[in-house]
């Protein structure tokens, strides 16, 4: 009989983006995720989302909160989407409770508390992202500090990214069934698994060679570096030059635009303006970042 | 009299509720309730203009592209150059766009809407030898049923055999809609939030190698979309025949036309586009679309009174949560005061009321297959067939538009920020006529207005008591079991409503 580990997941102040990006997810597919063993003896139950559930209002709301009562230590809880909690939390509000709207700052609570594991998932979740973006007109915490505020100490992953890759999160998930929750030097400063967030997209850049030998892109089209039309390669940690998008298509800078440093805590008030050249930044030289330490990222 | 309320209304995108009272088993009364607030147009202010190519696309992870596109139209306007960017540009654009909205379209009718029609648990019963449909049966002898358990019961009509051949149909499609998103991703980067479409043009430089990617990544869209998508949304009409008269709703459509096919005007509003810039009522009869005529009103939203009432060009964006009277954070959109509809059911309206002779085709062999008059438009199964259609229409022309590329021609333009000026771009995202507007002042953003396809649809009451569109579509409508509602979700997903986009 195959394990069930049952997946609940919350969508907070978010665009579901970070849901599509999972959809798109190549191997496994999707139908592997949901239907499939992912790993031999192993299956996803997954709860409760709200995008893709069959069930709708109390149904849904009972497959979630009954998760967390039967399931206490025993399940994942993803979410995406920052927290707000200006104007007492009500700019972000799921379900009922004897006739009032329950907010996702309380669902939060609710079910990180007894989860096995919290995963962050994309940068709003991870780091507050575009919501988070000033003036933060609903006041958007990231979910560390919700759960630090609130004492909650489950083990936390965060898989940022705008939206992250597919991999990104399948592969931390596989990572827990597999061999449990990650280690502390599994994760760098920010809570990020250095397995796809340990180098700087500059590093492993195919126009890398470009910015060395100092050809720069000048307008969109141009061949060239494009670190002058705005590219936050150079402060950005991601694998997405290696490990490519929409199933190894393309990826970001392959289309001929700068990577807009979406991975990073910064994002976006510390990334933008988006097509101006990166200032007073400290530009890597070849190799700083293969040192396998979160101390030597420096 | 009773209520029944329902949060979250899921497989939607986002965070809607609708509250209905029933009275002798009818809907007297229906609100719809937007339940995330961000304020991304307050997020924009201030900011370089060209950024908000970037962040509006982070309205929403569903119709990004559609951001993307809408707010490129809106900041080429208000840098002057609408009617400068290259012919290749214009269209790479489209075809980024256009293949967006086509997987958006597979997506919403077999993961959102089918588990409403669909009974998966009849996979139990396959005896056949489809790997697929054999491991689904595995899942359910597991007995670990989620997502899938629970749900509304009683309604199930189709037989066993054609829920199996849908459930294959729905893992086929998830397949189909991530090669969907393989073509945006080709041309423009990666999706969601593609990085491609820019003012002044695309990013990428085309070569032939990557049309012919495109093209064979879209022969599997269209062969899925003419023989399974198309007949799927016609067999369960046919079954489900009840919903092509359930949930008409307002009857008024409006379309802001997509697909540019000329790029030298710099009118929007009338430029020859694929769809017709259109607005059409019950009549059938074409309209002229004056984009002058509209205004989001917000006494039942929560935002302050005094900003009510305001052409989009010079709204504003002032949340006020728990307002008197108050009941959602969607404006309300209306156009000449009164409540349109918005979708791909006014894209494929507005071109049959035009007389477009292969959208008129495509409706009536449609409608002759189902013995059912134009009127069925207005309808549940109506809106479904509408997005079917469009998206053929649409994948149709892809393919015409793809060899017009011509590698090594210019696909981009240069433009100075101008430090003070006004821009607009509308296009028709996948669900619907979507705006973007702004003000730019000492060459920053000084104002930004969006205005979305679910804004419209899902809007509250507007300034004069009138219920929005999915509300009206709800009301009058006979609920069989009020434990099971089972109307009021079919009525609601047949929108296709995105909440993140309507409040942003």
């Amino acid at each position: 009989m195959a394990k069930e580990i049952p997946l609940v997941w919350l969508a907070a102040s978010g665009c579901t983006g970070c849901s599509v990006s999972l959809l798109n997810t190549a191997s496994p597919t999707i139908k592997n995720l949901l239907v499939d063993e992912v790993i031999p003896g192993v299956h996803i139950n997954l709860r409760f989302h709200q995008t893709i559930m069959a069930a709708s209002g109390s149904l849904a709301i009972e497959a979630l909160e009954s998760t967390a009562e039967d399931k206490k230590g025993a399940y994942i809880l993803a979410v995406d989407g920052a927290i707000p909690v200006g104007d007492h939390a009500n700019y972000c509000v799921m379900g009922e409770r004897d006739g009032k709207p329950v907010t996702m700052e309380t669902r939060l609570e609710e079910l990180a508390r007894d989860a096995l594991a919290v995963l962050a998932v994309g940068t709003c979740a991870s780091f507050g992202g575009i919501p988070a973006g000033a003036p933060n007109p609903s006041n958007c915490k990231p979910v560390r500090e919700v759960l630090d505020a609130k004492g909650i100490k489950t083990p936390l992953v965060n898989i940022p990214g705008c939206p992250p890759h597919p991999d990104w999160f399948v592969g931390t998930v596989a990572g827990i069934l597999l061999n449990g929750l990650p280690a502390a030097d599994d994760l760098d400063d920010n809570l990020r698994p250095l397995a796809y967030y340990g180098k700087l997209i500059h590093e492993n850049c195919p126009r890398r060679a470009y910015f060395d030998e100092g050809k720069f892109a000048k307008k969109f089209g141009d061949e060239g570096c494009l670190y002058e039309l705005g590219c936050k390669g150079p402060i950005t940690y991601a694998d997405c030059p290696t490990r490519r998008w929409n199933n190894g298509t393309n990826w970001v800078i392959g289309a001929g635009a700068p990577c807009n440093g979406c991975t990073q805590p910064e994002f976006i008030d510390g990334t933008s303006p988006f097509y101006e050249k990166l200032q007073d930044v400290d530009l890597p030289v070849i190799g700083a970042c293969w040192l396998p330490g979160k101390e030597d990222k420096q | 009299m009773s209520k029944i309320v329902i949060d979250p209304i899921t497989r939607i995108e986002g965070h809607l509720k609708v509250e209905t009272t029933v009275e002798d088993g009818v809907v007297k009364d229906a609100r719809s309730t937007g339940n995330l607030f961000r304020g991304l147009e307050l997020i924009l202010g201030g900011r370089d203009p060209r950024d908000a190519q970037v962040i509006t696309q982070r309205i929403c992870g569903v119709c990004p592209q559609s951001h993307g596109m809408a707010a490129a139209l809106n900041l080429d306007s208000a840098f002057g150059i609408s009617d400068k960017i290259p012919d290749n540009a214009r269209i790479i654009r489209n075809l980024i766009q256009g293949a967006h909205v086509v997987q958006d379209h597979i997506l919403h009718f077999y993961h959102l809407a089918a588990l409403d029609y669909v009974d998966v648990t009849d996979v139990a019963k396959y005896e056949g030898g489809d790997a697929a449909l054999n491991s689904v049966k595995d899942f359910i002898v597991r007995g670990e049923l989620g997502p899938f358990v629970p749900r509304y019961e009683g309604d199930y009509r189709l037989p066993p055999e054609i829920n199996q051949m849908a459930s294959a149909h729905y893992i086929e499609a998830l397949e189909i809609r991530r090669v969907g998103h393989e073509m945006v991703s080709l041309l423009s980067g990666k999706i969601p939030h593609s990085v491609g479409i820019v003012p002044g043009g695309v990013t990428i430089t085309p070569t032939v190698d990557m049309i012919t990617a495109f093209l064979w990544k879209l022969r599997r869209l269209q062969e899925f979309i003419n023989n399974t998508y198309i007949p799927d949304v016609l067999a369960v009409a046919g079954v489900y025949s009840d919903y092509c008269e359930i949930g008409s709703g307002c009857r008024n459509l409006l379309s802001y036309g997509g697909y540019d096919l000329e790029g030298n005007s710099p009118d929007y509003t009338t430029r020859k586009r694929l769809f017709s810039q259109g607005v059409v009522s019950s009549d059938l009869k074409p309209g002229k679309l004056d984009i002058s005529r509209i205004n989001e009103n917000v006494m039942y939203s929560w935002y302050e009174n005094s900003s009510t009432g305001r052409h989009p060009s010079e709204g504003e964006t002032r949340p006020q949560y728990g307002k008197d009277d108050a009941y959602s954070w969607v404006k309300a959109p209306r156009y000449d005061g009164k409540v349109y509809e918005v979708g791909p059911l006014a894209r494929v309206a507005v071109n049959y009321a035009n007389g477009d002779p292969e959208m008129k085709k495509l409706v009536e062999s449609s409608l002759a297959q189902l013995k059912a008059p134009p009127s069925a438009l207005f309808s549940v199964m109506g809106r479904h067939l509408a997005r079917a259609l469009s998206a053929k229409f649409t994948a149709d022309n892809l393919e015409k538009w793809l060899l017009e590329i011509k590698p090594g021609e210019p696909t981009y333009v240069e433009y100075e920020i101008p430090d003070e000026a006004r821009g607009f771009g509308i296009v028709e995202a996948a669900r619907g006529a979507l705006g973007h507007w702004i003000e730019i002042k000492g060459q920053k953003i000084a104002n930004y207005q969006c205005v979305v396809p679910t804004t419209w649809n899902a809007s509250p009451r507007d300034d004069s008591g009138n219920p929005g569109p999915i509300e009206q579509a709800i009301m009058g409508t006979k609920i069989r079991d009020k434990d099971n509602p089972f109307e009021i979700v079919r009525i609601v997903r047949s929108f296709d409503p995105c909440l993140a986009c309507a409040i942003h």
